[in-house]
């Protein structure tokens, strides 16, 4: 269900974009296409303009330049009420005047459906979402995790084809919220749904997500099933805003094939995966992931690169040790290890020295 | 520490029960609460509810009839009302003497006043009688004084009537003084009746205290003197008919004793005691059984009769009775300005709410521009708003103009915009207006859009998410709205004045009427009772209907 670019389209942007003022962009030309039936995450900072995205394929904002297909037929012209589109918002948006049955049925009664089919389609979706007993109350009377299992449920009434949803799990606790995570793509590969899902929260992207598309400055950086976005970042914004990062800047020295030297600006050469290093010279940022690092010489993989470090802190969390070290004039570089009977605990001020290989450290744009 | 318990009651730390502690907790913060609202407190309950209520109060008070004339009244109590024909001799004496009383204080006119608001033609009834009244107490004293020289005199009359007693008799008069004039009368008169003279000569003695309480306490004259008013003969020339009283001078050998024999020896050259005949004499009116069916359906202290008045009923001594067709007015007028109040409100909802949604939604800098002109209004007077209405509406006026050179109107029949029912409710819509976009303006920028957005993604038209998402969520704007601009207009006063005429006036104006040019202020107060009432009703009812919870001001 993965990166399927063979499979017909549901979905598609073609150089859309979009200016409030007239004068600068906040989508940028953005091209996208959808395969019926997968979950894709906007994932990005607040102001990349995904929201903006998901706001012109439901159709409340027109875009300024470029076309959205639906199912092949483009949209741009169509109302959203005509889209058929399932939407969740941020606040629920449940209708507090009526009750939870109220609020499922009105996407039923605009359908004109009949009094018994709209009961059962109802008593089907409450039930899906375990809300059944609760379908009297007013949405006033539930809770935040209650609230966006009805949200959910209303979105998914009237069985739309695609549904949109708009960082429904931010006002919900830590607990919750990966509960509901479960809950949601459990639900979307059941029914099939297409779903366009925005968010900021990077482990929501990659615990549900079968691609996630990292939005930056209008444009998405990255569009990647989560494995590969987590481990192969193609730039060095995908490589911050994904997970945890070291970072060290330097030159490249020399290019070849899949590999590189690249002198540090703190005189060290190391090699690294070229992966966004057009030629010589060039600048980059060469990113190591934390828990790829390695502190104890004596389980040094064959092939790693070695560099001397200084301890500036140790912090424990439990499951694993976070480390801070001096790493070629970068105070911020972290190393994770994980709690086991054999691991070190360093003491800040201690020289150690550490390595990775050299195909976990890619070199990426400055 | 304080889930200590002791038969059940929860106790503090140190053991006192916790609500007593929790009480003694709060109390400091409850006055200090108490003393930031105290100023404003004060000077409502001072400058507002007070006056108020005592102003309600005048709708049922009515004491100035027993007031005015007490023994009237009580000898009135006795009379067949029924039967048809004017009351007998022992009320016209009564009368006589109270009205005396009144004329001297000159109280006879205001209890005309207000006995003509129920029986129009009183007023002069009484103002007339009152100049006629020492007329026929002449008639008694020049018979008196030429039977009985020194009698002339009042140095004589002082010796005769004082003397040694309780003088009970003078502070009784003394209270009716207080109640007939409202002024407190206190002081020494400067004599003490004789009780003999009192058991003696009663009707006497009593008429000559009323003269020297007033002679002493308001003319602050020395009583001895002085010679008494013409009613204290007529009231002796009475007494000395009595074969009793003759009796009991014959054996009297005090002072005056000599004098009081001479009369009783001239007593055929007295006048008939005949005030039923006088008052008649003097004016017609006194023979009509109306005026005296008036004065007692208005003798308890307390009367419905001015919310009768208000209701367009009036009082009789059998209940009530309507009015006639052609003096029923105070119907009328509450109906119309119910009936005006709700066109108003309902044209300030259709006007006011695409305004309110439009402030609500659009950026702030247009709302803002926008909110200044809802406010504009706000920042001119009233007064001028109105005049600028009649500007604009009259028949010469800038719309008439505009239309009749469009052409859309005749010359010869403009529009009559003002002066009637739609001069009025152009202009107070217009007026009371902010009072409907402010409230639901508040409400409506409480509802997110998003909940516009959901609808129309759940498949609703534009309509449809108007009316059953949006619409809804903006009742209570629309419920705060319509109760503010509904009370308002219910009791407004000066634009009705302004550009009403006689067709488009309120039940305020009426009562402005009553307030200031035909000073009942009774019925002012009557029906300004009413109007609270109806307020009061339409707020429960408005309660019952939509819920008061529903009311909202914003938040």
């Amino acid at each position: 269900m993965a990166n399927t670019a063979s499979q017909k389209a549901f979905v598609e942007f073609e150089r859309v974009q979009k200016s409030y003022d007239g004068e600068n962009l906040v989508v940028k030309d953005l091209n996208l296409s959808m395969p019926k039936g997968e979950f894709l995450t906007m994932l990005g900072p607040s102001g990349s303009g995904k929201t903006t995205c998901l706001m012109m394929l439901a159709g409340f904002e027109t875009a300024t330049h470029g076309e959205i297909l639906l199912d092949g037929q483009p949209i741009n012209n169509i109302p959203p009420h005509k889209r058929g589109i399932g939407m969740v918002f941020q606040n629920y948006a449940l209708f507090p005047h009526m009750t939870v049955a109220e609020n499922l049925s009105f996407p039923l009664e605009v359908r004109k459906f009949g009094k018994s089919e709209r009961e059962a389609k109802i008593k089907r979706a409450l039930d899906m979402v375990q809300m059944g007993a609760f379908g009297g109350r007013r949405p006033a009377q539930l809770s935040g995790g209650q609230q966006q299992r009805i949200a959910l449920a209303r979105a998914l009434v009237f069985e739309p084809e695609l549904v949109l949803m708009d960082e429904p799990l931010g006002a919900l606790d830590k607990q919750l919220r990966e509960h509901m995570q479960f809950e949601i793509t459990r639900l979307a590969h059941d029914l099939g749904i297409t779903t366009v899902y925005v968010t900021h929260d990077q482990t929501e992207a990659l615990t549900m997500s079968d691609r996630v598309a990292v939005f930056d400055d209008g444009r998405i950086q990255q569009l990647a099933p989560p494995d590969q976005l987590y481990e192969e970042p193609e730039n060095s914004f995908v490589a911050q805003f994904i997970g945890e990062n070291n970072t060290l800047e330097g030159v490249v020295k020399s290019l070849s094939g899949d590999k590189c030297e690249v002198q540090l600006d703190g005189g060290e050469v190391i090699d690294a995966k070229p992966v966004n290093v057009k030629a010589v010279g060039d600048r980059t940022r060469v990113s190591i992931r934390p828990e790829r690092v390695e502190i104890n010489k004596d389980r040094l993989q064959p092939g790693a690169h070695t560099l001397k470090a200084e301890v500036l802190e140790f912090i424990y969390m439990g499951d694993i040790f976070r480390t801070r070290l001096r790493v070629a004039g970068n105070d911020e570089f972290v190393v994770k290890t994980r709690n086991a009977p054999d691991q070190v605990r360093l003491t800040p001020g201690t020289q150690i020295e550490i390595g990775w290989l050299p195909s976990d450290c890619r070199a990426l744009d400055a | 520490m304080t889930d200590t318990t002791s038969n059940g009651t929860m106790l503090s730390a140190d053991g006192t029960p916790l609500k007593v502690s929790l009480a003694r907790a709060l109390r400091r913060q409850k006055i200090r609460a108490l003393m930031l609202i105290a100023p404003l407190l004060i000077f409502v309950l001072v400058t507002f509810i007070v006056p108020i209520a005592s102003m309600l109060f005048r709708s049922v008070e009515n004491d100035i009839v027993s007031n005015t004339l007490p023994e009237t009244v009580q000898t009135l109590a006795g009379w067949d009302h029924a039967s048809g024909e004017a009351p007998d001799e022992a009320v016209y004496e009564a009368m006589y003497f109270d009205m005396f009383k009144a004329a001297e204080a000159k109280e006879h006119t205001k209890l005309g006043t207000r006995l003509n608001y129920e029986n129009t033609g009183t007023s002069s009834l009484f103002r007339k009688s009152g100049r006629g009244l020492s007329k026929i107490g002449k008639t008694w004293q020049k018979p008196i004084e030429s039977a009985a020289k020194p009698l002339k005199d009042g140095e004589t009359w002082f010796a005769m009537m004082s003397g040694s007693g309780s003088n009970a008799v003078l502070e009784e008069r003394r209270v009716l003084w207080q109640n007939l004039t409202g002024d407190p009368f206190k002081g020494e008169v400067g004599i003490t009746l004789s009780d003999d003279m009192v058991a003696m000569l009663p009707k006497t003695a009593a008429a000559y205290a009323d003269w020297a309480i007033f002679e002493a306490l308001e003319e602050e004259k020395d009583i001895s003197k002085r010679d008494p008013w013409e009613a204290v003969y007529t009231a002796l020339g009475l007494d000395l008919m009595s074969q009793e009283t003759q009796a009991a001078v014959a054996s009297y050998s005090g002072t005056g004793a000599e004098e009081l024999r001479a009369v009783i020896a001239a007593l055929d050259t007295l006048p008939e005691a005949d005030f039923k005949g006088a008052f008649i004499d003097m004016e017609d009116g006194w023979a009509d059984p109306d005026v005296w069916r008036t004065i007692l359906t208005y003798s308890p202290a307390y009367t419905s009769g001015y919310f009768l008045n208000a209701v367009d009923m009036k009082k009789s001594l059998d209940g009530f009775e309507a009015r006639p067709e052609n003096q029923q007015i105070y119907m009328t007028l509450f109906k119309r300005t119910i009936w005006m109040s709700i066109i108003i409100t309902t044209s300030c909802i259709l006007l006011g709410y695409p305004v309110a949604w439009l402030l609500a939604n659009l950026p702030l800098r247009s709302a803002n521009v926008l909110m200044i002109l809802v406010l504009l209004p706000f920042w001119t007077s009233l007064l001028v708003r109105t005049s600028a209405w009649k500007v604009l509406l009259q028949d010469q006026g800038v719309i008439n103009e505009l239309l009749v050179w469009l052409g859309f109107v005749a010359d010869a029949n403009r529009l009559a915009l003002m002066h009637n029912q739609t001069g009025t409710i152009i202009a107070m819509t217009h007026i009371l207006l902010p009072f409907m976009i402010l409230p639901l303006y508040s409400v409506m920028k409480t509802i997110p859009p998003t909940y516009l957005r959901a609808a129309k993604s759940l498949g609703a038209t534009n309509w449809t998410a108007f009316w059953r998402v949006y619409f809804p969520q903006s009742v209570p704007g629309i419920g705060a709205g319509s109760i503010l601009v509904f009370i308002l207009a219910i009791g407004y006063y000066i634009t009705p004045e302004i550009v009403g005429g006689t067709e488009g006036i309120f039940i305020s104006n009426r009562i402005a009427y009553h307030i200031s040019s035909s000073l009942n202020w009774g019925l002012a107060a009557a029906l300004g009772s009413i109007l609270l009432a109806v307020v009061l009703v339409l707020y429960w009812l408005y309660d019952r209907i939509v819920g008061i919870d529903n009311v909202k001001l914003g938040g």
